[in-house]
């Protein structure tokens, strides 16, 4: 009898460990992480798709999860949504199912070809759908516009203008109003990456060290004297502005969303400002994408054709703050706050001198290395005051050796290269 | 009998001997080739990595200065509040319950702790901007003011840890036998001679164990630190961790987990060579 309760137990623990398992469709992301987003999506976005098991991971683990699953052979995810570059290391590494036929039925719906053409990684097939876009913008108090310079607009900043700005709002308030995300999660490499260097140099690797960039990085020092000390603290900016610690502010929009959907009475938001080459700006470009061995396949193309109907768009528009990737109208009736940050994205990408940046390509695992190259020429030169030229030499050649290490050619705004881009 | 009894022992030994193996040996080894070794071959460009970092230099220093600064201020404040709760005969237990309520909580949620203190929007600065004794919120915690933001790492350290090592101790003190003292209060020695002469030396087998353990964790300090401090304040850990988590380059990571470990080595050798237990003082 005792034989057959044990056996009973072990058979029912084995039948509990393999069977179940697949009864869901499981969607990693390693986008809409906090708690009320990943709320939002399990109980509005993904409502009536049937049996979805909406599972948040943090980038570096997503990459370890998803490399983890393709070494063992074993699948459990069927659906990821990522950034575009967090897809690609798994494109390169074929881990990716194909999925042509659904990029032109949404083609068909009004999805722009430039932003498809993009899900495709540089592959000859889509690797990904483009499920949602996102890019960093400025905030201010309102009480922060009476300290403008004079003749300055703040749809059109340049750098001069915003540290005018920064020094009349230090000589009122007696504190630096601007702030900045340079803490340990701060996306502050994004600001390198897709505003100051296209901005001062028009590249953000072949200029790396060029004199256009130290002249940016003189400006930057300037401005960082207005800049709030606590900035490198600082990972998400909507605390400190709502807060009251700092007046100005640049982050990703989602970054900003809670404060200004708080009060979107009290802020004005606008885009980055402008340096000798332009107003650059990076669009950011999340996606969602079918691994290769996944579980259920037909239900993640479901998902995939679920969140992208123009109805689903706008509800993750006017919920999560991230910007449909349908050429769609937003509604009249949106958040004020998600309208606000809104009119900044279109305001930025309607501007005349915009330079479009391109998130990082092709470092695959190598992308952390390469935002450290950023912030250690951050800290070093603007923090510790070290000689811009020393220092760019420096962190020029660790770049060089990343770029040649993964062979990553140069993406936009640098002009294309044949093999590895070029520090020059 | 005498044979059957000899591999008994090794016997009940074996499965946590396996879980070890398993569980810590296996992944030490692997480190540790992760640290030497580059695609699959010897090399030591992780450690000449590690060690032209930017944060290298600083974050050995910072963990050092901290651990020198920490762990005597807690030895001295865990043997007096050790010293002074045996004095005590009621409510004995209820004071050593309150003081070791720091242990009860995460290391991170320590750091948040002492966050929600020390920031510019903190309690400590609305009280002295409430009181009238600063003009303006200041902010101690900055790259800016890193004697401050040292102070206030240190303090909160020594906050969180100090009740561990009192735990110890006291039960160090307990063991004490009351005669000893009785006998040197006899012939004549004062609370001075008799704390110095007598408590000190038998409670040494406590006082290195707790010396040992605080100072390993002094070297694995992390949560505290990047709680309060994040980037401004590298330390040992933090940069294992940033490699690792952030830069995704796992070798270097795994080079700083091995010198942590190595540092950690050292300071438990020096400490077992210089503060000499008894062999029969030993467990």
């Amino acid at each position: 009898m005792k034989r057959i309760v044990s056996f009973g137990f072990l058979a029912s623990t084995v039948l509990a460990f393999t069977s179940p398992v697949l009864a869901q469709t499981v969607f990693v992301s390693t986008q809409l992480r906090p708690i009320e987003e990943a709320t939002v999506v399990r109980e509005e976005l993904l409502q009536d798709v049937g049996e979805i098991d909406y599972v948040v991971e943090e980038p570096p683990q997503f990459a370890v999860r998803m490399e983890a699953e393709r070494q063992a052979g074993k699948h459990t995810v069927s659906l990821v949504g990522a950034l575009h570059g967090e897809l690609s290391p798994l494109a390169d590494k074929d881990a990716l199912e194909p999925l042509d036929d659904l990029a032109k039925k949404l083609a068909a719906g009004g999805m722009p070809q430039s932003l498809l053409d993009l899900g495709r990684l540089g592959k000859s097939t889509q690797q990904y759908i483009p499920w949602m876009q996102a890019t960093y913008v400025m905030a201010a108090r309102k009480e922060a516009l009476q300290y403008l310079p004079a003749g300055a607009d703040v749809n059109a900043l340049n750098y001069d203008q915003l540290i005018e700005w920064g020094k009349k709002m230090q000589e009122a308030t007696g504190q630096p109003q601007i702030g900045f995300p340079a803490g340990p999660k701060g996306l502050m490499a994004r600001y390198f990456q897709g505003y100051f260097y296209p901005s001062f140099t028009g590249g953000v690797v072949r200029t790396f060290q060029s004199a256009d960039a130290i002249a940016g990085w003189e400006k930057l020092q300037a401005l960082w004297a207005y800049v709030t000390p606590n900035s490198t603290n600082y990972d998400f900016m909507q605390e400190p502005l709502a807060a009251g610690e700092v007046m100005v502010a640049w982050d990703h929009i989602a970054r900003l969303k809670n404060a200004i959907s708080a009060s979107p009475d009290d802020y004005v938001v606008f885009p980055a400002p402008a340096g000798p080459k332009g107003r650059g700006y990076m669009p950011v470009i999340a996606g969602l994408a079918i691994p290769k061995g996944a579980p259920d396949k037909a239900g993640a193309t479901k998902v995939i054709e679920h969140l992208t109907t123009p109805d689903v768009q706008l509800l993750t528009a006017s919920r999560v703050g991230f910007f449909p990737t349908l050429n769609i109208k937003l509604p009249e009736d949106l958040d004020a706050g998600v309208a606000l940050l809104a009119g900044a994205v279109t305001k930025t990408q309607a501007s005349k001198d915009a330079v479009i940046s391109l998130l990082p390509v092709g470092l695959g695992e190598k992308g952390g290395e390469f935002n450290k190259v950023y912030m250690d020429s951050f800290q070093r030169i603007v923090l510790q005051k070290e000689p811009i030229a020393d220092v760019l030499k420096a962190q020029g050649q660790t770049m060089a050796k990343l770029m040649t290490d993964t062979k990553a050619p140069c993406w936009a705004p640098d002009a294309k290269s044949d093999g590895p881009c070029p520090v020059q | 009998m005498a044979n059957k009894r000899s591999w008994i022992p090794y016997l009940l030994i074996l499965p946590s001997v396996a879980f070890l193996a398993l569980l810590f040996v296996v992944p030490l080894v692997q480190t540790i080739w992760l640290a030497v070794s580059e695609n699959g071959a010897p090399s030591l460009a992780n450690a000449q990595r590690m060690a032209s970092d930017i944060n290298f230099t600083r974050s050995v220093k910072n963990t050092f200065l901290l651990a020198i600064a920490v762990v005597p201020v807690q030895i001295a404040i865990a043997l007096a509040m050790g010293t002074m709760v045996s004095k005590v005969g009621p409510g004995r237990e209820t004071i050593l319950w309150i003081w070791t309520i720091p242990l009860g909580i995460s290391d991170l949620a320590a750091g948040l702790v002492w966050l929600s203190i020390l920031q510019n929007t903190g309690y400590l600065n609305s009280v002295l901007f409430g009181l009238g004794i600063i003009e303006q919120r200041t902010g101690w915690l900055s790259y800016q003011t890193p004697i401050a933001l040292f102070f206030a790492i240190a303090v909160a350290e020594i906050w969180r840890g100090t009740a561990i090592v009192m735990v110890i101790i006291v039960s160090g003190l307990n063991q004490v036998p009351k005669e000893f003292k009785e006998a040197a209060e006899i012939f004549g020695a004062g609370p001075r001679t008799r704390f110095l002469r007598i408590t000190l030396p038998l409670i040494r087998p406590a006082l290195q164990s707790a010396l040992i353990l605080r100072t390993v964790l002094a070297f694995e300090v992390f949560a505290v630190v990047y709680a309060l401090g994040g980037r401004n304040f590298p330390v040992l850990v933090g940069e294992a961790y940033t490699w690792q988590n952030q830069n995704q380059n796992y070798g270097v990571a795994a080079v700083y987990a091995v010198l942590i470990m190595m540092i950690s080595l050292a300071a438990t050798l020096i400490y077992l060579r210089v503060i000499k237990v008894d062999p029969e003082r030993l467990p």
